[in-house]
């Protein structure tokens, strides 16, 4: 049988080793991927099944890791390059945003850049600073990128080949808190959905809740307890940011007339405000309320000791499902 | 502010004093005045045939150059980056690389991008607006010209990397073996992306040639603002050699790039190649050189001209005639003429080009917003989209 119960970090491992085998010009780059196999080891036992010269450590260079996966992507390699944590992606921007993500348009086509930038994001796992970042809107706001991100050990395994397989650059993002989380039954011979679709989780029909990575744990238990008060809450885990799969959304909001968004990164200019928007213009006259968003305050990450307050709650995501109802 | 020497060894002890005419270690084998001159090193035998190449080559790619500059003061080009004075740097560089050599270039190498044979007329497209430069980089192994300083250095490491992965450095096959050319300018040699990428190709012994055209000017700052030390001295640094060559010189050029291609090849990894030259004109046709540097500095450049010099020993040396030299004016005098022609016949991309190739597969949304667009301009009364 081909089900097995794994982790995020375990389904990432063996989606990776797969694509590995499937396609020799997969390579994947970046600091301690090899022996270490990961800070988080993700890359766990590929160097050793697939040598150095597919499981490339690399001097401590953002943008050179970046920059030279470029140079790999454009002699036909397909690169898979780990960046250490979010807050540590910024010294490769240039490279992301100018070259990655220009490549394609500058050339006419001519010159693709099938690369997976993996980036573990997000909070709540007690660290230092520049450790616990969502960067997702500084990329989805970047054409010529496109931005996933996995919720769950089955999600991780499928999309992570899915987004190798692309032939467009994908910012590949992993929330680092439910690596080592939960397990789920995977089957590794199931046909996944494709890559740039969203999906309902949990039907439910007084608000929609649009949560995307590390928040769709926290809104499924928001759902649960709202049930508990009698409330329906649907709950959709966008998975795809950019391009954004807005049918599943534009359909449930017209049957709630409601919704809520929550994500870990600021509320100013995030992700929220660009389904507001949306939701807004296509769905004017089915809303009962105006699209509420529940995130990150516009603070840089605080310290630790009090992360669990900055990042939205089961509590905060409730309070914001009460003021949409009682709107 | 002076190098303090009362901590480590004096810098001046260990690199030598700065040398404005390029000093002691510039690698040189045909002087200013048309002397051939040797060197124990990099000396090599040059046929006619050869030598009056190089000549053809550098005679015309001064025309593109002073051909496109005139488009733009006729406003036919939005913005020309002129290389008046690196003609020699860049035949030498874009002579010695083989068919199968692979050149990352900024947006300055014309005479690298003759020497690949793509069509000029194509640069022209860049500057004139119509596309961002879109010759197919794999057809003549030229890359597109990049426009962030220094992006494409790492692009070039990478790009070695994967040469070595295809099992093509290294065979001791000259059809098969390849390398890397990355140019830059001594502006670029301060970005961190020029510093990551040497860090790169040494880690990894990558076959890339880093070419550094040191035309002393990044715009209006002098190449004392980038450096305290020669920049080939930087080489060593980082564990792979550097070399200072006349970058005037079109025979020193061309024989020290083919030494440093052939080790990278071999697979005995990266060289620094420092061009020693001048940017005789503006840093593009928007800028104001004379705000900023001296007219007898540009006069002493003069007398180091890398056309004249091999003209002169060509003559002296009985290589050419006039006819040979009217030849190629005439040469030269076509090939103005079609890039005229060509770059005012080049036809404007149409509003709705915009949206294509953002993505090897395009987005639903981005779909729609091209179709919401196209439904606009027809509403309007006459449209003919």
């Amino acid at each position: 049988m081909s089900t097995q119960k794994v982790t995020l970090a375990k389904s990432l491992n063996m989606g990776l080793r797969r694509a590995m085998e499937d396609d020799p010009k997969v390579l994947l780059m970046g600091e301690d991927v090899g022996k270490l196999g990961g800070v988080f080891r993700i890359t766990d036992g590929l160097q050793k099944d697939f040598g150095e010269d597919r499981v490339i450590d690399s001097p401590l260079a953002e943008s050179g890791i970046v920059g030279t996966a470029v140079g790999m992507a454009l002699r036909g390699y397909r690169p898979v390059v780990e960046i250490q944590f979010d807050g540590f992606v910024y010294p490769a921007y240039d490279q992301i945003v100018c070259q990655v993500a220009k490549m394609s348009y500058r050339s006419k086509g001519r010159s693709r850049m099938p690369m997976v930038i993996r980036i573990p994001y997000g909070g709540g796992i007690g660290a230092v600073e520049h450790h616990s970042e969502s960067p997702e809107a500084q990329f989805a706001h970047t054409p010529g990128l496109k931005v996933v991100t996995c919720s769950n050990p089955v999600d991780g395994y499928w999309m992570i080949q899915q987004a190798i397989a692309c032939d467009d650059p994908v910012i590949f993002l992993e929330p680092k808190r439910q690596y080592h989380a939960d397990k789920a039954d995977l089957d590794t011979t199931a046909t996944p959905a494709p890559l740039f679709t969203s999906r309902v989780v949990r039907r439910g029909t007084d608000v929609t809740l649009l949560a995307y990575g590390p928040m769709v744990k926290t809104a499924m238990k928001a759902a649960e307890a709202a049930a508990t008060e009698g409330r329906s809450l649907e709950v959709i885990d966008l998975r795809t940011l950019s391009p954004l799969d807005m049918a599943p959304v534009l359909e449930s909001v017209r049957r709630t007339g409601r919704a809520v968004v929550a994500h870990e990164a600021h509320v100013n200019l995030g992700l929220g405000a660009e389904l507001s928007a949306r939701i807004t213009e296509q769905c004017f006259y089915s809303l009962e309320a105006p699209v509420l968003r529940v995130g990150g305050f516009d603070t840089p990450y605080p310290a630790s000791r009090i992360e669990e307050d900055f990042l939205p709650d089961l509590d905060r995501v409730l309070d914001a499902v009460d003021r949409s109802m009682e709107f | 502010m002076s190098p303090d020497s009362t901590f480590g060894p004096d810098l001046v002890e260990v690199f030598g004093p700065s040398q404005s005419d390029g000093g002691p270690e510039l690698v040189q084998l045909l002087t200013p005045e048309g002397e051939r001159v040797h060197h124990p090193e990099f000396d090599m035998d040059f046929s006619a045939e050869q030598l009056r190449g190089f000549y053809r080559d550098m005679v015309l790619t001064r025309r593109i150059d002073t051909e496109a500059t005139a488009l733009q003061r006729h406003g036919e080009l939005g913005i020309w980056a002129q290389l008046l004075g690196q003609e020699a740097a860049q035949i030498g560089a874009g002579r010695a690389l083989r068919t199968q050599d692979h050149v990352f270039p900024t947006y300055r190498e014309h005479g690298v991008a003759w020497c690949k044979g793509v069509d000029p007329l194509k640069l022209l497209g860049l500057f004139r607006g119509v596309d961002h430069g879109a010759w197919d980089p794999e057809e003549n192994h030229f890359g597109l010209y990049t426009i962030v300083i220094g992006a494409q250095t790492l692009h070039a490491t990478g790009y070695a990397m994967g040469m070595q992965r295809d099992g093509v450095v290294g065979t001791g096959d000259p059809e098969r073996d390849a390398a890397v050319i990355a140019h830059f300018g001594d502006g670029a040699s301060s970005q961190g992306d020029v510093n990551e990428a040497f860090i790169f190709a040494a880690s990894y012994n990558a076959p890339v040639v880093f070419f550094c055209q040191n035309n002393q000017w990044a715009i209006s700052e002098p190449i004392e603002r980038q450096t305290r030390i020669p920049l080939y001295q930087r080489a060593l640094g980082f564990g792979f050699p550097g070399v200072r060559v006349d970058g005037n010189d079109v025979l020193a050029t061309y024989a020290v790039t083919q030494a440093a291609l052939q080790r990278a090849r071999d697979g005995q990894g990266p060289t620094f190649v420092e061009a020693y030259t001048y940017r005789m004109g503006a840093h593009t046709t928007t800028d104001d050189p004379t705000r900023y540097r001296l007219s007898d500095d540009v006069e002493s450049w003069k007398l180091k001209d890398p056309i004249a010099r091999v003209e002169v020993y060509l003559r002296r040396n009985g290589l050419v005639d006039d006819a040979f030299i009217a030849g190629v004016k005439d040469e030269a005098d076509d090939l103005g003429a079609r890039l005229r022609e060509g770059c005012k016949a080049m036809p404007d991309p149409q509003p709705l080009d915009m949206f294509d190739h953002v993505y090897a597969e395009m987005t639903d949304e981005l779909a729609a917003q091209r179709d919401g667009f196209a439904a606009y301009l027809e509403s309007f009364e006459g449209a003919d989209r």
